[in-house]
């Protein structure tokens, strides 16, 4: 039991390094990641100030974009990762060696953090010196909280979908390009999602990051009273979420994976 | 043909009883009236009722053509593929039932593998593998560098995986399935592409790490002749899914020796004329043609020396001159010749 923890937390590291190092081995990212999203989070700053918003709309767009290296890195570099793994014919190599699938996950999950987390603090420094944001400090620890929580349900929901591209290889495509930029709009990246309509906004609750982004932006952010919800209740939800996903997604994995190896599926490239 | 010798099942290292594996096909297929409409799924076999015993300890090849069966046996030993049917068993355990305790015990390599990523080096690379094994990282290190010696890889050690060249990255990739010293070895195609020397020094390794692990097995599939009568303490020779042999190599040569063997080199033959016991005696015949000479390899094998008169005497009808002729010792490649009743190099045209 002990030699089994012991081995699945080692891959998790071990393949957490391969994104750790890759951060710092290649900072090409430093100039797209982190300049490219300033310009779209600069545009919403103009436009909500030529609009006269309230200041603190300022926070909120930074804080959408800041969030959006995490969304793109769970879509393209968590679910479809098995994809490129299976393409590359490593998948195998992978699913030969005594580790759970989720290990393996956890550990894309965890250097994708990492990785993810140096993007969105360039953005969100670099923003908040350049237009100036002002923050809440008493609500920094419980917005990291929140944060946390977030990105617990995120990667879970990204297991998921990994389990998805395992299975059903490109097809899964669809569904990755489906989904990337309509959460832009129904997660609020760059708005208060309450602006919603009620029904669409708690819809849009099914992915973390509306939740979380609305809860954070109410504690972080002076004079915010329009959320959706309490950010409280947003947090608890999270945490079921959170728990929701990795459930669904141990359940997801262990049943597309028994299919894909009875339909041939798994070792099958260019599908 | 049955490849389980009576009696010795509980101890195999690798032990597949009547496997079948086979595929649905759903692409839409031409009908003969040139419509391309959807015509019901269709099923292919790759593997057919399949029975294999490997012993502890032994060096195992599966010689066979592309698409024969080989990879998809493979795959199905180290628990990537379920079989259509058939049970199969692995160090002891069930493949299905047990696929854990099943991967904590083999490895596998297979040739033109694509391992790593670029970013990672050579040994960081092999020290990420180590870690799905549960290897403490002190004692992974030193095997690695150790490997990495044994290898000439150690000047690569620090060099990143996408500088290699394809042998290095296969050396590495050799490495990699040894990292947890596995009861059972897959090696599927290990030197498929690589240069002679490369090869060479792969073989070798196989051969020394057999008989320094003592109980260790390896499984290798191969359509390189000389690998197999190289390495392997048996071979099966399996095709369109079947096993249609399997003995020792020197086993599988008695099968010929009764025969005779004959090579001929011919020029100007413009199409081999079709066998069809047009020529008394020649049990097995191929031809290997060579493009770029213009000339033809044919392989007779035949239940006499005079049987090949008149198949000189056709060839001559036809234009071609003969060379080449000469009587040789059976080779695997005849072997496989007179039990597959085709070269290996030839199309199946199934």
């Amino acid at each position: 039991m002990l030699e089994e923890l012991e081995r699945n937390l080692r891959a998790v590291r071990a393949r957490a390094y391969v994104r750790v190092v890759g951060t710092f081995r290649e900072l090409s990212w430093v100039a797209f990641e982190i300049a490219m999203p300033l310009l779209s989070v600069g545009a919403y700053v103009f436009l909500y100030r030529a609009l006269g918003a309230p200041e603190r709309y300022i926070g909120y767009v930074l804080l959408g974009g800041a969030m959006t290296a995490y969304w793109l890195n769970v879509l393209w570099s968590m679910a479809s990762q098995f994809y490129w793994e299976k393409q590359s014919g490593q998948l195998e190599i992978f699913f030969i060696t005594p580790v759970s699938r989720m290990s393996i996950l956890a550990g894309m999950a965890a250097g994708g953090m990492f990785m993810s987390t140096a993007r969105a603090l360039g953005t969100l420094v670099l923003g908040s010196w350049l237009f100036g944001v002002q923050y809440r400090m008493e609500g920094i620890w419980a917005g990291l909280g929140i944060f946390l929580l977030t990105l617990a349900a995120l990667y879970g929901l990204g297991m998921v979908g990994a389990s998805l591209f395992m299975m059903y290889g490109r097809e899964a495509w669809h569904t990755a390009n489906l989904l990337q930029e309509p959460i832009y709009l129904l997660s609020g990246f760059y708005f208060p999602v309450r602006a919603l309509p009620r029904w669409l906004a708690a819809a849009a609750g099914i992915i973390p990051i509306t939740l979380g982004l609305d809860a954070i932006r109410q504690v972080v952010f002076p004079g915010a009273v329009d959320g959706l919800l309490d950010p409280g209740l947003e947090a608890a939800l999270l945490a079921v979420s959170c728990a929701a996903y990795f459930v669904l997604a141990h359940a997801a994995l262990r049943k597309l994976e028994d299919l894909a190896k009875r339909e041939g599926r798994l070792t099958l490239r260019w599908q | 043909m049955n490849a389980i010798p009576d009696g010795r099942a509980r101890e195999a290292a690798v032990l597949a009883q009547g496997v079948s594996r086979w595929f649905t096909d759903t692409r839409r297929q031409r009908h003969q009236d040139g419509s391309d409409a959807p015509a019901g799924p269709r099923r292919v076999v790759a593997l057919d009722r399949v029975s294999l015993e490997v012993q502890p300890g032994e060096l195992f090849g599966l010689l066979g053509p592309n698409g024969a069966g080989k990879s998809t046996l493979i795959k199905i030993l180290s628990t990537l593929l379920l079989p259509s049917e058939g049970t199969v068993r692995v160090a002891g355990y069930d493949v299905v039932r047990q696929a854990h305790q099943v991967r904590r015990r083999i490895n596998m390599v297979s040739g033109g593998e694509t391992v790593g990523y670029g970013i990672l080096t050579v040994r960081e690379t092999l020290w990420m593998f180590s870690q799905f094994y549960g290897l403490a990282n002190g004692p992974a290190l030193k095997m690695i560098d150790e490997y990495l010696e044994t290898f000439g890889l150690a000047d690569n050690a620090h060099t990143r995986v996408n500088k290699l060249s394809t042998g290095m990255r296969q050396k590495m990739n050799f490495i990699r399935g040894l990292l947890n010293d596995p009861d059972v070895l897959f090696l599927d195609e290990p030197t498929l592409g690589l240069d002679v020397q490369t090869a060479r020094i792969i073989r070798d390794f196989i051969r020394d790490w057999m008989r320094r692990r003592p109980g260790r097995t390896v499984l290798l599939t191969t359509h390189y002749m000389a690998e197999a009568e190289e390495l392997c303490d048996r071979i099966a020779i399996i095709d369109r899914g079947r096993i249609l042999a399997c003995d020792t190599p020197d086993g599988l040569k008695r099968r010929v020796q009764s025969h005779s063997v004959f090579r001929i080199e011919a020029a100007r033959l413009d199409a081999p004329p079709e066998a069809d016991g047009r020529w008394p005696g020649i049990e097995r015949i191929s031809w290997e043609p060579h493009p770029a000479t213009g000339r033809t390899r044919i392989t007779v094998i035949a239940a006499d020396d005079a049987a090949v008169t008149p198949l000189l005497a056709d060839l001559r009808e036809r234009g071609a001159d003969i060379i080449h002729l000469s009587k040789v010792e059976p080779t695997l490649e005849d072997v496989f010749l007179q039990v597959v009743g085709r070269g290996l190099g030839e199309h199946s045209g199934a």
